[in-house]
Parts: C-alpha cells; sequence; structure tokens
C-alpha cells in the first residue's frame, strides 16, 4: 500500500487545495493588505496606513452599526437560547415518563418540531420580503392589521428608527428558535433518563428538573447554541438589506458592518475602506469567539 | 408555570402515554400520585400545550398568508390583511411564471446547486479522506487551513474575492458563481467529513490493501460507501446552505439576469419600485420559490434536520 502514496495524495488534494487557496485564503489575506490602501478597483492602490481605521470611528454610519452589533449581540442570543430551551424542554421532558419509563415530551412534540423548524430551510432573502408584508404600516399589514381589529394605532414597525432594529433581530428569533429546539433536543435526548427519573424519584418538580439537572448536562450545546448565535449577529447582511427601510434605514437605524462593506464597494467603490470594516468585523468575531470560549469554561460533566 | 413546583409526588411512572389527553400530564415528569399533583400537572400541560401552539402558528401563518394573497387582487392586498379574496384569481401565479421568469430563476438554482454541491462533495471527500487516513508533511498545515475558513467573516474577503472573479474572467458567469459556492463550502464540509473519516475502522481498508486494491479504488469503492450517513448529513447541509445564498450570488452574478438565482431574484423583484405595482405577483413569486423548499422539507424533514444540526453535536 506504500506504492503511489504521494502521487495519490498529491492528486486527491490538488485541485480542492488550490480552489480554497484561490477563493478563500487568498481574499482573506489579501483583505489585510487593501485595509491600508485608498483604491478605488481600478488605478493602483495607494497606501494610506492606518488611516482608514481613524477614518472609521468617525464614520457615523459605521459607529452605529457597532451599536448595533452590541445590542444584536446580546439580544438576539439571549431571546433564541431562553425561547428554544423552553420549548425543547416542553418537547422533550415535559411529558413526563412513558410506558418504557422513558422521559418524553407531550403529546405531537415530533409535529412541532418538524413546523419549528421550518423557517430554517427558508432563505434570509425571501424571508426579508415575506417579513414586508408582516410589518407593513397599515392594516394591511399582517401586525397591523390585528391590532387594528382591537383599535390600536398602527406601529411603524420597520418605519420608526426606535423600533426598526428590534424588528428585524424579532424575524431572526423567529428564524433560529426551531434550529435551536432541535439542537437542544438532540442534546437533551443524550442524557440518560435514569438522570431524569433518579432525579424525579428524589421529588424534582419541573422547575428543579430544568434549572439543576437538565441546564447543566446541556451546558455543552448550549455554548454551541451562543457562537453559532454570536456570529450570525455580526453578519445579519442579507435581512437588513432586503428588509429594512432603505437599506439600513430609517437614518441608518438598522444599518450593520456587513451592509456597511457591501455600500462602500458597491456604491461608493472605496475598497479600502470597505477591507478596513471587513478587518474590524474579523476582529470583533474572533473576540467574541475567544471569550465565549473563556467565560463558558467549565468543568465538563461526563455521563 | 408556578404551579409545577408543586409536583412532588414520588409514585413511578404512572398513566400510560396514550391517557385521555388531558390526563396526560398526569404522568408527568415527577410521576404524579396525588390529585394536586395531578391537577398541576393538567394545568402545566395545557399551557404547555398553548405556547406550543402559540408558536406553530407564528410560523405558519405569515406563509400560509403568502400564499392566500397571490389569490388576491392588488387593491385587496391593500386593504384589511386578514379578509380572504373575494374571488381567487390564479392569473398572478402565470405573470410570476412568465413574467417575472420565477421558472428560469428556479431553474438556475437547481441547475447551479446541483453542480456545486455535487462538486463540493467530491472535492471535500477527497480533500478530508487524504487528510484523515494518510500521514504527511504539511497535512496539519493544509487541514488547519481548511478548518480556519470556518472563523472568518465572509464580509473580510468581498473585495479581494470580487477582484479575483474578475481578473478570472468568471464574474457574471455560472462558473464563477459555482466554484465559489465549492470554495466556500469546503471548510466545513473538510472539516466535517475529516472527523466523520477518522472514526472509521481501518481494518476494512487494510484488508482492500491487502487483496490488491489501489488507493483510488479503496476511496471510492469502500470507504465512500462507508462514509455513506456522514456524506448524506454534509450534502444536505450544503444544498441548502447553497439554495439559500444571497450574497455570493449577487456579488458575482450581479449584472447577467439570465443567470440570477432564485433568494436574489426574489430580493431584487421585491426592492425594484415594488414589481411594476403588481403585488399579487410578488406574492406568488414568494410562494413559488416557498412551496417547492416546503415539500422537500416535509418529505426529508429528519435528514434535514439532522444535516443542518451535524457538526454542531458531538
Amino acid at each position: 500500500m506504500r506504492q503511489g502514496r504521494y502521487p495519490f495524495i498529491i492528486g486527491f488534494l490538488a485541485i480542492p487545495v488550490v480552489l480554497y487557496a484561490v477563493f478563500v485564503i487568498g481574499p482573506y489575506v489579501q483583505a489585510f493588505q487593501i485595509a491600508l490602501t485608498k483604491w478605488n478597483g481600478y488605478k493602483a492602490p495607494e497606501y494610506v496606513g492606518l488611516k482608514n481605521f481613524r477614518d472609521l470611528f468617525e464614520d457615523e454610519a459605521f459607529t452605529s452599526a457597532l451599536w448595533h452589533h452590541l445590542w444584536i449581540l446580546i439580544t438576539l442570543p439571549l431571546a433564541t437560547l431562553v425561547i428554544a430551551l423552553f420549548f425543547s424542554f416542553l418537547l422533550n421532558v415535559g411529558g413526563g415518563a412513558g410506558k418504557s419509563g422513558t422521559m418524553r415530551g407531550v403529546r405531537f412534540s415530533g409535529f412541532y418540531k418538524v413546523i419549528f423548524f421550518l423557517p430554517q430551510v427558508l432563505a434570509v432573502a425571501i424571508l426579508g420580503v415575506l417579513f414586508q408584508a408582516v410589518y407593513r404600516p397599515n392594516e394591511s399589514g399582517m401586525l397591523n392589521g390585528l391590532l387594528a381589529k382591537v383599535g390600536v394605532a398602527p406601529v411603524q414597525f420597520l418605519n420608526d428608527p426606535k423600533l426598526a432594529l428590534w424588528s428585524i433581530i424579532g424575524v431572526v428569533v423567529w428564524q433560529g428558535v426551531g434550529f435551536y429546539v432541535v439542537l437542544f433536543s438532540a442534546g437533551m435526548s443524550s442524557i440518560p433518563k435514569d438522570v431524569f427519573e433518579a432525579a424525579a424519584i428524589d421529588g424534582a418538580g419541573r422547575f428543579t428538573l430544568f434549572f439543576r439537572v437538565t441546564l447543566p448536562l446541556l451546558w455543552d450545546t448550549l455554548q454551541v447554541g451562543w457562537i453559532y448565535l454570536g456570529i450570525a449577529a455580526f453578519d445579519m447582511f442579507a435581512i437588513v438589506q432586503v428588509l429594512s427601510v432603505d437599506q439600513g434605514g430609517p437614518d441608518n437605524s438598522t444599518t450593520v458592518v456587513a451592509l456597511e462593506i457591501y455600500r462602500q464597494v458597491f456604491r461608493y467603490s472605496e475598497l479600502g475602506y470597505a477591507s478596513a470594516m471587513g478587518v474590524v468585523l474579523f476582529f470583533m468575531t474572533l473576540t467574541f469567539a475567544a471569550l465565549t470560549l473563556r467565560v463558558t469554561r467549565r468543568e465538563r460533566i461526563e455521563f | 408555570m408556578k404551579t409545577n413546583a408543586e409536583t412532588t409526588s414520588t409514585d413511578l411512572p404512572a398513566l400510560p402515554a396514550d391517557a385521555q389527553p388531558v390526563r396526560k400530564g398526569a404522568a408527568s415528569g415527577p410521576g404524579g400520585g396525588k390529585p394536586a399533583a395531578k391537577v398541576a400537572s393538567g394545568v402545566f400541560s395545557g399551557l404547555s400545550h398553548v405556547a406550543l401552539a402559540v408558536w406553530a402558528l407564528l410560523v405558519i401563518v405569515p406563509i400560509v398568508w403568502t400564499f392566500v394573497a397571490a389569490f388576491k387582487t392588488n387593491a385587496e392586498i391593500f386593504g384589511d390583511a386578514w379578509t380572504l379574496p373575494a374571488s381567487w384569481h390564479f392569473d398572478a401565479w402565470g405573470r410570476a411564471w412568465s413574467d417575472a421568469n420565477i421558472g428560469r430563476y428556479l431553474l438556475n438554482s437547481v441547475f447551479v446547486v446541483t453542480i456545486s454541491t455535487f462538486l463540493t462533495m467530491l472535492l471535500g471527500a477527497m480533500a478530508a479522506y487524504v487528510l484523515a487516513r494518510y500521514e504527511f508533511r504539511g497535512s496539519k498545515l493544509i487541514y488547519f487551513m481548511f478548518v480556519s475558513g470556518m472563523m472568518f467573516p465572509v464580509f473580510l474577503a468581498l473585495v479581494p474575492l470580487f477582484k479575483v472573479v474578475q481578473n478570472l474572467h468568471v464574474h457574471n458567469t455560472y462558473q464563477g458563481l459555482i466554484l465559489v459556492y465549492v470554495a466556500y463550502s469546503l471548510p466545513f464540509t473538510v472539516f466535517f467529513l475529516t472527523a466523520f473519516f477518522r472514526t472509521l475502522p481501518t481494518s476494512v481498508a487494510e484488508a482492500a490493501f491487502i487483496d490488491g486494491a489501489g488507493h483510488m479504488r479503496t476511496f471510492f469503492q469502500i470507504m465512500m460507501p462507508m462514509a455513506r450517513p456522514g456524506l448524506v448529513s454534509i450534502t444536505i447541509f450544503n444544498v441548502i446552505g447553497q439554495w439559500n445564498q444571497y450574497l455570493l450570488p449577487i456579488i458575482i452574478v450581479p449584472a447577467d439576469q439570465d443567470k440570477w438565482v432564485l433568494p436574489q431574484a426574489i430580493a431584487t423583484i421585491s426592492t425594484s419600485a415594488g414589481y411594476r405595482q403588481d403585488w399579487p405577483a410578488l406574492m406568488a413569486a414568494l410562494s413559488m420559490a416557498i412551496i417547492p423548499v416546503i415539500i422537500v422539507y416535509i418529505i426529508f424533514q429528519r435528514q434535514i434536520q439532522a444535516g443542518l444540526t451535524a457538526g454542531a453535536v458531538k
């Protein structure tokens, strides 16, 4: 089996590695270099050192985008994880013990999981268009249509700068919950049933069962979920671009770094400046992942 | 919710699961021997169903509403959101199909995703197999290079990627889109499949070698079939990820409308000033983008849920 080992290895790796280097690694590395230039994409790039980075923090659209990421980073994972944990607990443990003695979910839990997960398979861009109809500012909108029936004045979900970002985060939560329900369900089902039964025999109520038994044993999965949502919180491009009024509006109240990057490239041809934003985004993502891993590190419970 | 703190009974699991629905909660959690606990449990179970049903409605209603709106007239769409169309018009579906070219975009998406997923799986499995099963100098470096791609935000690469695509003259071509889809799907594919190939027993491959099978033959005829469960999960992951792509198509095939893929087309149709004020057609277009996905989802929901959450669970 030694024969032809290296030709085989090279033959199998060559195409994927070249493809990956050209389209992924190369661009990532170059981005750091371009970030130090002023470049419109046609003339030769002109090196300006760290000027782009200094300009960034005086750029109002960019700084408000940074603030939005902070808010999203706090609210998106929190809302999604809390709702998902609640539902997955109901679906997996809330139904009590079945014939064979295993803990099980409430009735129709399989059906609920299918429905909840559904938004996950729909493209975010398509959800953006769908939620334009949900949020329309008069009675023709699904939400305002309901509010009109109970006599509440229409809410400007996407036009009110104070509300717009929350409305958009709402869509992302709406979409994400099902995924985490399924994820946590998988985590919960890997917890041995006798752990629950032992706790139940010792007189644990549902609250204790949830906070003292399920949650600690689910810690790893929860951490994964938090990281996924945190990384999602640094993106949000498609939903903001498609759903928000005037792409990031009103008055930049929903803009995000990714959208600013896109705008700088395709609207103003400020390629160097856009790359500088990309570098900042990169360090934000990295810091987030590193912090999360550090903060959530605790002894693993083996079972 | 409060009530469940009172469930203190210590009896063994009581009612069979298919007892009456109302009573079913009594079997919940801790058991439910005492009547008070049974009632509390029943209330809990009832509330659970309310909460679950409300969320299920929240998910389904906007989607169903969109289907219904596709049968309305423009005026009806701008009226009360919660009335059904006075008469059901099918013509918006026809306009969405022919004027807005939804059929074309659907086919484009199918075409691009089929080829790029196939290539992703082939190239990803090849790379992962070599990285998992062969020791050679630089293998760790290459593995790390692939895996690091999972951590970077795509937006960092946006400018140079755009330039690379232009310089290779694949801007506004299917080839460009497919190559980029494959390249950006490789990190997770390689990461996942490397872990998967490592778990497969070595003895089978060794036996194949002894029987005279070459490296290629061992890979395609022995290892690939053995890796099927992993391959299926990650194929689904890639199909859905690529099918739903929005950013990559809008930077790689922005100009050539004939090559647009579905999410890009729908978003553009919707933003382009209300699509000639033809809202029913937009709703029909949206429905046509959603319906096939829902059908496929319902058929394969188990595999899809497993595929999308693969890699997140150990």
